[in-house]
């Protein structure tokens, strides 16, 4: 596939935007401003999404603690991620910000924790 | 009895409550939170989805984190909180607060105050506000129900959810579903339009490739034990089409459609309510019809930034102290604030003129241009060019304390906000 519609997401105004490969450049539509053409081609070249999820704990007051990538990771590893997440269980305590999967599959996107899990 | 003193009890400790009690304490008064879960941070402990803080402290946080930091800010100016307690009654006489509330652990407590804050925060519409017909079977639930399942108590809802109503939490809940391996065949929405942002339906729905079926509504439930299918028809000149209407099997009803203040407790002090908002009718200072209390956050009006509720709470704190300064009292009389074209209501409805104001507002549709005109008893005294306006953005006007013309006592001129379109380009 060389062409797509997409939805902006860079601000309220939520243009749609068609882009579509030609030759080496893009033929982008739709966009009202420059930013939308920026995210549009981020969009066909490397997609990447925020992930949050929760992760099985040994805390008796928080036995799901909530987690989420540090940096947007590429689209393909969503769901491999979101399995190595749920196969985890982790133990307390540690704070809020604390590395739980480093460097995920060599992405240099790291997976942390965002809620204390306190000592217990 | 536990027989417990503060100078401003605070009801509910999620975004709203806290910062109202930072506020306080950082004011030198002895603020009491109290909530009815056994943590702080209210709903923003089950939104695990980033977003949050953009605006209050440039980054892009989970609800937990937010709500971290603001918890952290609350511990260390030693704000006492009391949790797993529910506030059940409120009485107040000439200014003194006596507050009933109760815990497994406690038993029953009296609380004396000086001042309250109402931070409840709201609730979500359910089948009974919406009048879904069919049967009642297991498995028809609150969107936000479902997300404090998955996210606080790690365990799904169902297998294939039919989500109903494209409200921001319906919309993030439907990714939520889908990465948590739920099947999810249709977002459906009432409205020709989405109430989410066009964000969420972009990163949500489009992405998995959800069907979103715009001016369509469940005009049947089936199930015994547990939902089976709904019956959904396309809505033609406002009434669903049933000739029209196809059926979806799924095991869940997820319900997207719409929050309201929670004011059981504000009715029961006498708090007079705004239709328009659902709560408490305010001045400037967020102060209620009744003097000493006060409200802010989604009890208020429903907010769809937490950044807004802690600045609204933020200055509902100040205001506070200024009134237990005794310095609240302005002499120069009340003014009415008033909705006029194209807003749902504007948020406070009474005003005193002398100082800088903030004024919160929603739009009754969307617009791509628009001029937002305020008038003082006629004359106009603002008018601000506004792009993309979208009724599930909440408008902040900022009036200066000279903008309004002087009064004398007595007279109360009336400022009108309305919402002129725009020529929008095609």
């Amino acid at each position: 596939m060389n062409g797509k519609s997409l939805t902006c997401i860079v601000c309220p105004a939520g243009c749609r935007i068609s882009i579509e490969a030609e030759g080496k450049s893009w033929k982008i539509e739709g966009n009202k401003c420059p930013r939308g053409k920026t995210y549009a081609i981020a969009e066909m070249t490397d997609p990447r999404r925020s992930v949050s999820a929760v992760i099985r704990t040994k805390s008796v007051s928080l036995p799901y603690a909530p987690v989420r990538t540090d940096k947007p990771i590429k689209q393909e590893l969503v769901f491999k991620l979101l399995e190595a997440i749920y196969s985890l269980e982790i133990e307390g305590p540690l704070q809020s910000g604390a590395v739980i999967i480093p460097d995920f599959e060599n992405s240099g996107v790291n997976v942390i924790l965002t809620r204390e899990i306190y000592h217990e | 009895m536990i027989e417990r003193e503060c100078d401003v009890a605070v009801i509910g400790a999620g975004a709203a409550g806290i910062s109202a009690a930072i506020e306080i304490a950082r004011g030198g008064r002895h603020p009491l939170l109290i909530d009815r879960e056994p943590y702080l941070g209210g709903i923003l402990q089950q939104c695990i989805h980033t977003g949050f803080g953009l605006h209050r402290f440039n980054e892009e946080l989970s609800g937990p984190e937010y709500a971290g930091r603001e918890i952290a800010e609350a511990l260390s100016l030693g704000i006492e909180a009391l949790l797993d307690t529910s506030v059940f009654d409120v009485r107040c006489e000439e200014g003194k607060m006596l507050l009933h509330a109760c815990s497994a652990h406690k038993g029953v407590m009296k609380i004396n105050a000086k001042a309250i804050v109402l931070a409840m925060g709201c609730r979500e519409r359910n089948r009974g506000n919406v009048g879904i017909p069919g049967m009642r079977p297991a498995g028809v639930m609150t969107a936000g129900l479902a997300q404090r399942l998955i996210n606080l108590e790690g365990c799904i809802p169902g297998r294939r959810a039919v989500i109903v109503g494209s409200g921001d939490i319906g919309l993030i809940m439907a990714r939520r579903l889908i990465w948590t391996g739920v099947e999810v065949p249709a977002v459906l929405e009432i409205l020709p339009y989405p109430s989410g942002l066009a964000r969420n339906i972009a990163q949500c729905l489009d992405e998995y490739k959800i069907p979103l079926l715009l001016s369509h509504a469940v005009v049947q439930i089936h199930g015994g034990r547990r939902v089976e299918d709904v019956d959904i028809a396309p809505l033609v000149a406002g009434s669903p089409d049933l000739s029209q209407a196809f059926r979806i099997p799924c095991d869940t009803v997820l319900l997207s459609v719409g929050l309201i203040p929670e004011n059981e407790l504000s009715k029961k002090i006498g708090v007079k309510l705004s239709l328009a908002t659902g709560g408490p009718l305010v001045d400037e200072s967020l102060m209620t019809n009744i003097p000493g209390v006060f409200a802010c956050g989604n009890v208020l009006h429903v907010h769809d930034l937490v950044d807004n509720v802690s600045c609204e709470a933020t200055r509902c704190g100040k205001a506070v102290l200024d009134y237990l300064q005794g310095s609240a009292e302005n002499p120069i009389g009340q003014g009415e604030a008033k909705a006029g074209m194209n807003l749902k209501y504007v948020l406070p409805s009474q005003y005193r003129a002398g100082k800088d104001m903030r004024f919160s507002m929603r739009s009754l549709a969307p617009f791509d241009e628009a001029r937002l005109l305020v008038s003082c008893s006629g004359k106009e005294i603002l008018a601000q060019k506004m792009r993309f306006v979208r009724p599930s953005e909440m408008i902040n006007v900022d009036i200066p304390a000279g903008a309004i013309p002087s009064f004398a006592a007595g007279q109360s001129p009336q400022l009108e906000f309305s919402l002129i379109p725009g020529d929008s380009k095609p």
